[in-house]
């Protein structure tokens, strides 16, 4: 008669949300359990050994905790900048561009104007342009969007390569020393439009300004009329419509936003931590940022906590395959493990799980 | 002897929850016969053909295929049994030529022998008289032509049965004359086909025989020889059952909306409401009565600035009454009427996917059309909109967990309550309503009747687009009739009989004279 599968799946319904925090962090654990399972068999090395040196590969001296804390800043404030858009249910996965794109706003703002002006300027106008730039980014998927119902994915993904080649043409134009196919250190003398140490240390700034536009953005989201219109038109266009809210201008207004913080944080990439401009500036943080917005929901101060997790696993994968004379792969693959249980959890908490008993038959509704 | 039917079937049951979308119900179709199935929306005859289709399982009863009882219970399990159904919506992909589309999910190997297919398709569409293409591409077609390729797919997979679910509401009467003669040549070949429609005139113009069901049950069937409008009509709506919903003569009825000349256009210039005039008065419930898909959406969305409308269409709006001053509505848009403090409610058929916002929660959703206003510059009020839907879920008696409950997880009747909540809420001048029960159980729907009353006793133009004849007989002052995007008469409410308003949906009075009352 008619077939019922085995296995039910069925949407979860008002799951508390620290049972849904209790299932990540036992997909976390199951993850480091299944990785300690492949660094064994493969490596034959006591995997307690290998967590303590990730450890230590990330916080292990003070230098390396600031290093993390710097990565997981700029990671976080991509993420931020993502977030808008992606609540808006606008698939920007052109962060990678928007981040380069105000990076060399910036390095051309330290490069010309480096010695015509004052640090505290320059870091100003730095942190203008590159605003600027990242907001140009955002607009123009978007205004394709409003205007023609472009898709964004594509889009947003195919300006990525336009600003890489502008990146490259920037960089052959900014050589120095000729010949060595890199702009090298910025105003490595005068520390021009550099981030200035705060309290002895060199990435306080970083932290502070990352943390200020996590928490407007999530003041943005949450407590503001343009915040709840973003989430209007994410969730339905034919409601915002139907509540007299221009669709178009939600769309442009919000990628503007998301650009341009994600072209701040190519400003944070230049003035405060690499003091150059490469195509790796962006160093594909702009994809890894994805992942810190969704498995946030958006919620930025959540998106702190996964910024760091993923940065410490990075840190210490790059340890592990040093320390042991691994290579990078094998570290990348427990690195990989820990991200499937995480990303996986998710499906857990959206959707319940059940097998059916073969004993009661009950029709199911097509 | 050879068995006479090529389906029958006998007690059939099926229900979706509490709803029964069919209750015992017995068909047969004759071998070499073109069978109407004739209903209301909701009468369950979509429902039904999906149960001979494969793609509902019948909760009980029995179906019998050239004499033989089978189970269905796929698809292809109908295809085996011959039998082929063309929906309402394609299923066809769009990238795909019409050849590959028939094609696909045939058994078989990797490979597809192109010539062979495109030769047999050529074979069918001589025989039948379709025309088809093979090599080109779905989304380079009409809606004829696609609906065509549906046909010659099922014939392709070798259907004897074919049901085509209502397809003529997407065809010109052209094309329909068209699809009319390749299903006689189908029954001449012997095939037996059984069309889904609510269209009287096309039931008398094609089919042998009509099956009629009504609210999810068997009728009875008759030979449209024999059958006429009238009688199907009666047929089809029934008698009239008392509800007992209040209904007070109107105080004080002015003049508030006057629509004049509206004609409405879609997307692909089709027209969806053609010249329609009509006048709404403030402390009366006007109804609007119609098959579905007959311009009740667009009428209602136009006049919430929601589509727009063809030039020399106009809706004034008159707050003070006739003799007061006007403002044209059309062209406005619904932020541009907000702020010009016309109070316009609209409760439109689809809840979740218009009306309110699903992931929020009832809060949230009560700041929906006023969120804007309140709140100090940049950021949104929350208090207020909080009170309110507490006050909601008091006075209209809403389950929900909790005010923090996002709308989507409330059931379908405490859904529209916040819906309607809401709107009542903003002091309303103009009500619209579309479906406003739909789904709703007997209480939920008495509370909705209420409510509306109450505003139409508040002096509010009220305007209630219903499906259920006995709702909109007994509820409503007025009664505008809606047929195939025309305005086909204003019936008094007190006065009109169910058949009567049956009779207008169906079919169009005198060409060109139209009643106003």
């Amino acid at each position: 008669m008619n077939h019922e599968s085995l296995l039910h799946i069925s949407k979860r319904e008002g799951l508390v949300w620290w049972q849904a925090w209790l299932i990540r962090l036992a997909s976390l654990l199951l993850g480091m359990v299944v990785s300690a399972a492949f660094i064994y068999t493969i490596t034959k090395l006591n995997p307690v050994r290998v967590y303590a040196a990730m450890w230590d590969g990330a916080f292990g001296t003070t230098r390396r905790a600031w290093v993390t804390t710097r990565d997981a800043m700029m990671l976080l404030c991509i993420g931020v900048g993502l977030a808008p858009a992606f609540m808006m249910r606008f698939w920007n996965i052109g962060a990678e561009g928007q981040i380069l794109m105000g990076g060399c706003a910036t390095a051309a703002v330290l490069l010309y104007a480096g010695n015509a002006f004052p640090s505290w300027l320059l870091l100003l106008l730095g942190a203008l342009v590159s605003v600027l730039a990242g907001a140009l980014w955002g607009i123009v998927p978007a205004f394709f969007k409003a205007r023609w119902n472009t898709n964004e994915t594509l889009f947003t993904l195919m300006m990525n390569y336009i600003a890489i080649q502008i990146t490259c043409f920037l960089v052959a134009k900014w050589e120095n020393p000729k010949g060595s196919n890199s702009v090298g250190i910025i105003n490595s003398r005068t520390q021009a439009g550099w981030f200035p140490s705060l309290f002895g240390q060199q990435y306080v700034m970083n932290v502070i300004l990352v943390l200020a536009i996590a928490v407007l953005m999530f003041l943005y989201l949450r407590y503001t009329k343009q915040g709840y219109e973003i989430s209007v038109v994410g969730e339905s266009e034919n409601t915002a419509r139907y509540a007299g809210i221009s669709v178009r201008r939600v769309l442009i207004r919000t990628m503007a936003i998301s650009g341009a913080v994600c072209g701040f944080s190519g400003f944070i990439a230049v003035s405060g931590s690499g003091h150059t401009i490469s195509v790796d500036t962006a160093g594909g943080r702009g994809f890894t940022a994805i992942i810190v917005a969704w498995m946030a929901k958006f919620n930025t101060f959540v998106m702190i906590l996964i910024a760091l997790l993923l940065v410490f696993l990075e840190k210490g994968a790059i340890q592990i395959a040093s320390q042991f004379q691994l290579n990078d792969y094998a570290s990348n693959v427990v690195e990989g493990i820990i991200l499937f249980f995480l990303l996986g959890s998710e499906f857990f908490i959206q959707y319940d799980l059940r097998f059916r008993s073969h004993s009661h038959k009950k029709e199911v509704q097509a | 002897m050879a068995e006479e039917f090529a389906v029958r079937m006998v007690d059939v049951t099926k229900s979706f929850g509490h709803v029964l979308a069919n209750n015992k119900v017995y068909l047969e179709l004759k071998k070499g016969e073109i069978l109407s199935l004739l209903g209301e929306n909701g009468s369950g005859k979509t429902t039904l053909m999906n149960m001979l289709a494969g793609i509902y399982f019948p909760d009980a009863g029995q179906i019998y295929i050239n004499g033989r009882e089978v189970t269905i219970s796929s698809p292809h399990d109908a295809y085996k049994l011959g039998i082929g159904m063309v929906h309402q919506h394609f299923k066809l992909v769009d990238v795909l030529t019409a050849a590959e589309n028939i094609a696909l999910g045939l058994p078989g190997g990797v490979l597809v022998d192109r010539k062979a297919i495109a030769k047999r398709i050529r074979e069918i569409c001589d025989r039948y008289g379709f025309a088809v293409d093979p090599d080109k591409k779905v989304y380079d077609m009409s809606v004829s032509e696609k609906q065509t390729l549906e046909i010659v797919k099922t014939l392709y997979r070798g259907a004897e049965i074919l049901i085509l679910d209502e397809p003529t509401a997407v065809l010109t009467p052209q094309e329909t004359e068209n699809l009319f003669a390749v299903m006689r040549n189908m029954r001449a070949d012997g095939k037996s086909i059984i069309i889904i429609t609510h269209k009287l005139a096309e039931v008398l113009a094609i089919s042998d025989r009509v099956t009629v069901l009504r609210k999810g049950e068997y009728i009875g069937d008759m030979d449209t020889a024999k059958a006429d409008a009238r009688a199907l009509t009666d047929m089809m709506v029934g008698r009239t059952v008392t509800l007992n919903i209040q209904r007070d003569e109107p105080e004080n009825a002015q003049r508030r909306l006057e629509i004049r000349n509206l004609t409405v256009k879609d997307k692909d210039g089709v027209t969806r409401l053609d010249d329609i005039n009509l006048d709404v008065y403030a402390g009366e419930i006007l109804g609007v009565a119609g098959i579905s898909g007959c311009g009740q959406k667009e009428l209602l969305e136009t006049i919430a600035g929601l589509q727009p409308a063809a030039s020399g269409s106009s809706v004034k709006y008159r707050p003070t009454g006739p003799d007061g001053p006007a403002e044209e509505l059309l062209g406005l848009g619904p932020r541009a009427v907000s702020d010009r403090g016309i109070r316009l409610a609209f409760v439109p058929e689809d809840r979740l996917g218009m009306g309110l916002v699903g992931s929020m929660d009832l809060a949230g959703n009560m700041m929906l059309k006023s969120y804007r206003t309140q709140g100090k510059g940049f950021f949104t009020e929350r208090r207020k909109p909080y009170e309110l839907a507490k006050e909601v879920v008091r006075q209209l008696e809403v389950v929900t967990p909790s005010i923090e409950t996002p709308v989507r997880r409330l059931s379908g009747g405490n859904v529209q309550k916040v819906l309607v909540g809401r709107e009542i809420a903003m002091h309303p001048s103009v009500l619209m309503s579309a479906y406003a029960v739909r789904g709703l159980d007997i209480n939920t729907s008495y509370t909705i009747y209420r409510l509306l009353n109450e505003q139409k006793k508040a002096g509010v133009a009220v305007i209630y687009v219903g499906e259920d004849l006995d709702v909109l007989l007994q509820l409503c002052d007025r009664i505008a009739v809606l047929c195939g995007g025309k305005l086909n008469g204003v019936l008094d409410g007190r006065t009109a009989t169910k058949e009567e308003v049956g009779y207008r949906m169906t079919a169009m009075a005198g060409a060109g004279k139209e009643a106003r009352v």
